[in-house]
């Protein structure tokens, strides 16, 4: 797949429905925009399924399924990086809250591992407020250089 | 395609076939309630052939655990057959290879539960 030229930005952005299809929906997106950034398989594989556990917080934690709340996906693809933003419409939440599910005491607990995947499979992982209201989440991923 | 399971005697032991994906939704709620169904009728040595499951994500990990823990504490076992490469890297990055035992071979692991 051709990568953007040096210096430029393509840019993509949607708003979906609190609805799970909108996880999918966002997952096939972020997964096709990778694929013309230059990712391979497994990295487009990676991105997509860190976009989807985002999506999924989104939609089931912070908009709760409200159809009145949206979810928000941006996309930016450079020459050297993949930025993703998945922002919702939600009450926010404390990320220090949320238990180590790596922890010998947590391993058996049935949820709290889509951030742990997001970490392991992005460069960079931020979350803040919305502008607005709620809580964005922006992702990175690096282009290795060839 | 969400998950697909159906289930298969080898012995005392309860093989089921998953294939599709496990996902939150449908993929992962039917996985649950297969699992659930089989540990309530009395299944005790259950093993779960992933090999034609083609992505999990956490939910789906969730499950699994779930389903784990609902065999053990009925006095179960839950083994693992046919992981993938990227389903395998799943249970690495969440310590979930200390939990589960994992086959590659139908029979090894069947063999395993006697």
């Amino acid at each position: 797949m051709a990568r953007p030229e040096n210096g430029k930005m393509e840019k993509v952005q949607t708003t979906l429905d609190s609805v799970l299809e909108s996880v999918d929906k966002a997952e096939e997106f972020v997964i096709q925009e990778a694929g013309k950034a230059g990712f391979d398989e497994d990295e487009q594989h990676q991105i997509g399924m860190a976009v989807r556990e985002c999506a999924v917080n989104a939609v089931v934690h912070g908009n709760r399924y409200s159809k009145t709340k949206k979810v928000h996906l941006d996309i930016e693809r450079s020459s050297s990086a993949l930025t993703v933003t998945i922002g919702d419409e939600g009450e926010g939440f404390d990320l220090n809250s949320l238990p180590d599910p790596l922890a010998p005491e947590n391993l058996l607990r049935q949820s709290g591992r889509g951030l742990l995947l997001i970490r392991t499979f992005m460069d960079d992982f931020d979350l803040h407020p919305r502008p607005g209201g709620g809580t964005e989440v922006r992702l990175v991923k690096h282009l290795a250089k060839s | 395609m969400s998950a697909k399971l159906t289930s298969r005697q080898v012995g005392d032991v309860t093989v089921i076939d998953a294939a599709g994906r496990i996902t939150l939704g449908d993929g992962a709620s039917s996985f649950r309630d297969t699992i659930r169904d089989l540990a309530a009728k009395g299944n005790k040595k259950l093993l779960l052939n992933l090999a034609d499951v083609s992505y999990i994500d956490s939910s789906g990990i969730g499950e699994m655990v779930s389903g784990f823990t609902t065999v053990t504490n009925n006095g179960g076992q839950l083994k693992l057959l046919g992981l993938s490469k990227r389903v395998k890297d799943l249970l690495q990055i969440t310590k979930l290879y200390t939990v589960f035992e994992v086959f590659d071979d139908e029979t090894t692991a069947i063999r395993s539960f006697h």
